[in-house]
């Protein structure tokens, strides 16, 4: 069993790392590359850098190796060993003394300030390591980065929830005209407007007939089956009681009118369905669909 | 008509403004009046959209506009640009004032975002048919129709692709678009992640804080202004056959925006002109699917022929329809198509970034799969 304490105190003793310097000194295509990645249209950077690009001068490159001193270095693997084998940065903080000149050469030293743990978090059990670096021109400080990680032990995942959550879903609004609709979705039956007058099947439904003008709208009851007759899958954003991606297809039922509805299982076009009622709550239960098991 | 926009006026075009709405609105307008070289005080007439959050009177207020005599809002989102026009053409051709501004300012990235989920809307009788469904965003709701479309006419994501390449291509050239110097290719669309498929990152536009004012006054008054006016040669709304805002999805044809086909009917009988007389057009973009349907519901091509059109290079600036030279909303800024209108003025006037030559008349759309409006720009 690894004492981590332990390990972290006898780390964090030996202090700063010797200075490591940067592999370029600042320079003006690096500074234009970084303003164009972060969308920073400050004309004023043209003989100094912006100070948040200070990490940028001391980075290690695409194939760079710690030194054997870097204290973050060794105390990762240290957790790594202890089955703590994921890692999330949390927080990073800098301190800026002055602008950074074109020509000017850093280098960088790292001390272990603070390993804390072990935590529960949402990611799983972990301890977070704090280090402390600094930026020096010469022997001049001229930044400071306060730096935290994570390092934790992957949590097992959770199975997703299967039913949507009644305090997450979006509600429908329930007015006269559609109360008929919700109400038959509690009772395991989907239906439609039919006119009371003509006859005409409408959804979605309005008080008003556009045929015949009738006042007295009636329902039939769908025999809830369909084809799709387009559909989306859904990324992005995040949408309340959904798991991303998931699919909404616009049905048109065997009678003739479309609703659109959550499709469990692989879209296609033409495709023949059947309704699913999932209740949400006492008051809502969802209509939904998918493919239909005998045709 | 003898209206014409003799003044327009933006903010910078930012990700965070660092200020309210309200005063974006305010620096909005005091920019177009001072384009115009008009006061404050000659303003008797604001417009804007039901979706703003600046009412009129605390726009005159902050101007130092004394009285107003028109004042008007138009519902449907983005639907509500070129209407904003009509409102103030109306009311100068009326005598219900002699000088109209119209606005729109939001924080739309740093504040609220429209392409979020708006669980709030869902409380509209009409979004209970999908909001609850997981149908929440305008992207999905574009996405659905666009995935009928490819399916009857073999459009593919690429044909929506280059709607988004030629409005980044015109950006480039343009400072004041936010995508200045960032052009994308078709690889980057394809590659760009899914957001509600069949619509990639990329054929979404994007979002933005900002203004645009725009000032309205007669033909006659325009003659004594600094600035070639852009005259109102035809100005329209349109909703079509069992509408509704973002989801007509229930009626017969999901591949066609009959309310951007009541626009165009409406802009040729009124202006007297033809598809083929259009030298620019600015079309509403924030989805580039529909983009493609606006050019067959507005003539320039045939039913499900938009995929050719575009591809035979059609959009270019130098092509036979040079579309969204500012770089449209996916390029420029995300305005709700009124930083549109702003560059139909520049390209009558001649002084447009990428100014097209020989412009006798502009059109301009607003915004799909709403009630929508248009308008035809044009010389004197």
């Amino acid at each position: 069993m690894i004492d981590i304490e332990k390990e972290a105190a006898r780390i964090a003793e030996k202090g700063e790392c010797a200075p490591r310097l940067a592999r370029d000194p600042v320079n003006l295509p690096m500074i234009n590359n970084w303003l164009e990645a972060i969308g920073d249209q400050h004309p004023g950077y043209t003989k100094v850098a912006p100070p948040a690009m200070v990490q940028v001068w001391t980075m290690a490159g695409l194939h760079g190796q710690r030194t054997l001193d870097d204290p973050l270095g060794a105390m990762m693997k240290i957790l790594d060993e202890a089955g703590f084998t994921s890692v999330v940065a949390t927080n990073s903080d800098q301190t800026y003394h002055r602008y950074l000149k074109v020509g000017e050469h850093l280098s960088v030293t790292t001390s272990l300030e603070d390993v804390t743990g072990p935590k529960k978090t949402g990611l799983g059990e972990g301890w977070f390591v704090t280090t402390r670096s600094t930026w020096w021109v010469g022997d001049e400080p001229v930044a400071e980065m306060r730096f935290r990680v994570l390092k934790f032990r992957p949590a097992e995942k959770a199975a997703p929830t299967p039913e949507p959550q009644a305090t997450q879903v979006i509600r429908p609004s329930v007015n006269r005209d559609t109360q008929y609709f919700w109400d038959g979705c509690q009772q395991g039956e989907l239906r439609i407007q039919r006119c009371g007058g003509c006859g005409l099947l409408r959804h979605p439904p309005g008080p008003m007939c556009p045929e015949c003008g009738a006042t007295k709208p009636k329902y039939l009851v769908s025999d809830g089956h369909g084809v799709v007759y387009s559909y989306v899958v859904h990324h992005h954003p995040q949408v309340p009681g959904k798991q991303t991606p998931f699919v909404i297809a616009l049905i048109e039922l065997d009678e003739g009118v479309r609703m659109l509805g959550e499709l469990d299982g692989e879209p296609s076009i033409g495709q023949r369905v059947e309704v699913v009622f999932t209740k949400v709550d006492d008051e809502l239960t969802m209509p939904s669909w998918r493919p239909s098991a005998d045709r | 008509m003898s209206a014409a926009i003799v003044g327009i006026g933006a903010t910078d075009f930012s990700k965070d403004s660092g200020r309210s709405e309200l005063q974006l609105a305010a620096e909005a307008v005091r920019a177009a009046l001072s384009d115009a070289g008009l006061q404050p005080s000659d303003v008797d007439g604001l417009v804007s959209f039901t979706m703003d959050t600046n009412a009129e009177i605390a726009v005159a207020r902050e101007l130092g506009i004394p009285e107003l005599t028109f004042f008007s809002r138009v519902h449907y989102g983005g639907g509500a640009a070129c209407a904003t026009v009509q409102q103030a053409a109306m009311a100068v051709e009326t005598g219900a004032a002699k000088v109209v501004v119209c606005y729109r300012a939001f924080n739309e990235r740093s504040g609220h975002r429209f392409g979020q989920v708006q669980t709030a809307a869902a409380a509209n009788i009409d979004n209970s048919w999908s909001y609850p469904m997981g149908l929440g965003t305008p992207a999905a709701m574009v996405a659905m129709f666009a995935r009928r479309y490819m399916h009857e006419y073999g459009a593919t994501s690429e044909d929506f692709g280059r709607i988004a390449v030629i409005d980044r291509k015109h950006a480039a050239t343009n400072p004041h678009a936010w995508f200045h110097n960032r052009p994308i290719t078709l690889e980057e669309h394809q590659a760009s992640r899914w957001i509600a498929e069949p619509l990639h990152l990329l054929d979404c536009c994007q979002e933005t804080d900002g203004g645009v004012a725009l000032v309205v006054t007669s033909a006659e008054r325009a003659r004594d202004l600094p600035n070639k006016p852009a005259h109102i040669k035809a100005a329209t709304q349109g909703s079509g056959i069992d509408q509704f805002t973002m989801t007509s999805y229930y009626r017969d044809d999901l591949t066609r925006l009959p309310e951007m086909g009541v626009v165009a009917r409406g802009l040729w009988e009124k202006s007297g002109i033809g598809p083929s007389d259009v030298d620019v057009a600015v079309l509403y973009d924030h989805f580039t699917p529909f983009v493609l349907v606006q050019l067959e519901e507005l003539g320039f091509c045939g039913r499900g022929e938009a995929k050719d059109f575009v591809a035979s290079g059609a959009l270019e600036l130098d092509g036979m329809l040079p579309l969204n030279p500012h770089g449209g909303q996916l390029g420029e800024a995300y305005l709700h198509g009124m930083n549109g209108i702003a560059e139909g003025v520049r390209q009558v006037r001649g002084t447009a970034v990428n100014q097209v030559g020989g412009v006798e008349h502009v059109l301009v759309t607003a915004g799909t799969g709403v009630p929508t409006s248009g308008l035809v720009l044009g010389q004197g």
